[in-house]
């Protein structure tokens, strides 16, 4: 503090003095600085209990060995990272076009009451806590569209397509393709959220403008709406892409828990989640468990790496309208 | 192109645009039907009075029900509250009070980065801190890994609210003389009091819903226990074990269970909507 600042202090009432702003502005520093510390807690301690695993196998080893055996203490994280990437980006290619189909179709053509009631039932979608979307899929939806899906089209392949056969796999229960439409349902309420924001943030005389030249609803949207919310819909889109990454308990009670490369699409898989949750508890030897944490420590690295990625993106976004 | 293809297509486009909302919004009915048709059975007196035991006990038939995990989800979730509120309001006053502060750039980021975190490495990290270092699992060690899910919600949904607050309120308070925190204290977070206690609500309400870190960290028990040093069940959690296990018997108690969880997130979640749709129109008003 410089003597101009302190004379100006001194000048204040006595009561105005006191050090309630220092003691407070501490408190809060504090306080957040637990908040950056945990993120910083969370990288170094999942690191420290995986390095064992890193010291036997290597780090780009690790990566790339496709046998998962405690039993045979060989672990690599391959056939996880597969399962994750596959369901992941598959189910945000079945969910992303509905999901801007609900944004656009509130945000334009609906009247308002059933936006608002729609808004409300996709906000409910994602409240819904994924151990129940999980129950609900193990008991009805898995074992009908085993018998009802699955079954017929491998007959069928079986008979006249035996290449395709191999590819879709035996269908089991529990399987790859039901975890990914599953992942793409809890994934959905995310992906409109984000798009129904970027539409939102449309001026209204971008539209006006369109409607002047006598455009229908379609066009409007077509030329006016979507490539203004185009950058936020990407960015919401990314978004929904490290969610399902991270999506944990419908996958691993939907996804039949196989460790074992190739997967196939109606045969059982898994992913890193899904390990982590299915194998955690029954890790007693060193090796396996920090074999686990590895694994969780690549899925941490690829949940920031995407972060980092959405808000670059973002940034972008703004950056061009000159919001900053 | 003729006025008559472009109206076409319009509505073309419309008839699309429904029938994707229908596919996205249809499911949800389905689930809900499905969870209450099966569920509503189970919802006996013994449901909310008995412990679960072994499955020996609801293979006999004996009384059994779901009393461990309804007390323990509400014990573990509290617990969480009451350490993530300090934390996640602290960061969020930070983040929208203290912004020349260089410290809230770095808040802001590592929130954001949390906020996207998923939660089984919340649990990861909670096993690691507290499970290993106390000896066993624990409905502490769960409660601590919830309040991990909490806080980055919490002083996101605080900052935003906190920054919609009108600046003239601040202005006027330090123009009367008063200091920063009595700003900040008694007029700022009194005025942005319901869009909080929202955040806060919908912060519990996922938190309450999470299985995976509960599962690394307080384990589950199926009997009851009110000691939070030891492990402890919790409704998620629970839900998985009874939903992968073999019994017949348990899945009928998980379809009750499932229902139970619904009614108490939907409800936190309701009552925080409803608190922002009030605040919202006293906003307008």
């Amino acid at each position: 503090m410089g003597p101009a600042q302190k004379s100006a202090a001194a000048a204040l009432p006595r009561a105005f003095r006191g050090p309630g702003d220092r003691v407070f502005k501490y408190a809060i520093v504090g306080l957040s600085s637990a908040v950056v510390a945990l993120a910083l807690v969370m990288a170094v301690v999942i690191y420290i209990e995986a390095r064992p695993t890193f010291k036997a196998f290597g780090y780009l080893s690790f990566l790339t060995e496709t046998t998962w055996d405690p039993v045979k203490s060989i672990h690599g994280a391959l056939p996880f990272i597969i399962g994750t990437f596959v369901t992941s980006f598959a189910a945000l290619a079945l969910a992303a076009i509905p999901a801007i189909a609900v944004a656009i179709f509130t945000s334009e053509y609906a009247p308002k009451w059933l936006a608002a009631v729609i808004n409300y039932t996709v906000d409910l979608l994602a409240a819904i806590p994924s151990v129940v979307v999980g129950l609900w899929a193990i008991f009805n939806f898995a074992p009908l569209m085993r018998d009802a899906v699955y079954m017929p089209i491998y007959l069928w392949a079986e008979a006249s397509a035996p290449w395709l056969a191999t590819m879709l796999g035996a269908p089991s229960t529990f399987n790859m393709t039901t975890g990914t439409i599953v992942l793409a349902l809890m994934i959905v309420p995310y992906t409109v959220a984000l798009s129904r924001d970027a539409i939102g943030q449309v001026p209204r005389d971008q539209r006006e403008a369109m409607w002047a030249l006598g455009a229908t609803k379609w066009e409007v949207i077509r030329q006016a709406v979507i490539p203004y919310a185009r950058t936020g819909i990407a960015a919401g889109v990314l978004l929904s892409l490290a969610r399902a990454l991270g999506e944990t308990m419908a996958l691993a009670m939907l996804i039949g828990n196989s460790n074992r490369l190739p997967f196939t699409l109606f045969g059982p898989a898994a992913t890193m989640p899904s390990l982590i949750i299915n194998e955690f508890r029954e890790a007693v030897e060193p090796l396996h468990y920090s074999s686990i944490m590895a694994v969780g420590f690549y899925l941490f690295i690829i949940t920031i790496g995407i972060n980092l990625v959405t808000s670059f993106v973002q940034r972008k976004l703004y950056m061009g309208r000159g919001m900053v | 192109m003729k006025l008559r293809t472009r109206f076409l297509r319009d509505r073309l486009m419309l008839a699309g645009l429904g029938l994707l909302t229908a596919v996205v919004v249809v499911p949800l009915f389905i689930i809900i039907f499905y969870v209450v048709a099966n569920g509503f059975s189970a919802l006996d007196a013994n449901f909310f009075t008995q412990e679960l035991g072994s499955p020996a006990r609801a293979m006999q038939g004996k009384p059994t029900g779901l009393v461990a995990s309804i007390v323990g989800t509400l014990l573990i979730d509290l617990a969480a509250l009451a350490m993530a509120l300090p934390f996640g309001i602290g960061t969020g006053v930070m983040m929208s009070e203290y912004r020349e502060h260089p410290f809230a750039p770095i808040a802001r980021l590592m929130v954001s980065t949390l906020n996207g975190m998923p939660a089984v490495l919340m649990g990861l990290t909670a096993y690691a801190l507290v499970v290993k270092n106390t000896g066993g699992f624990s409905g502490m060690a769960g409660s601590v890994a919830l309040a991990f899910v909490m806080v980055p919600i919490i002083a996101r949904t605080t900052e935003s609210v906190l920054t919609v607050t009108p600046w003239a309120l601040r202005e006027a308070g330090l123009s009367l003389g008063l200091p920063r925190w009595k700003v900040t204290l008694s007029l700022v977070l009194p005025a942005a009091r319901t869009g909080i206690i929202t955040g806060v609500l919908i912060a519990f309400a996922r938190a309450a819903g999470e299985a995976a870190p509960l599962l690394l960290t307080s384990f589950g028990n199926n009997f009851l226990s009110f000691d939070l040093s030891k492990p402890m069940d919790s409704l998620p959690q629970r839900l998985y074990s009874l939903a992968i296990s073999p019994y017949k018997q348990w899945h009928a108690l998980g379809w009750g269970g499932a229902i139970i969880l619904l009614l108490f997130v939907i409800l936190t979640f309701f009552i925080g909507r409803v608190a922002v749709a009030r605040l919202e129109k006293r906003m307008k008003g």
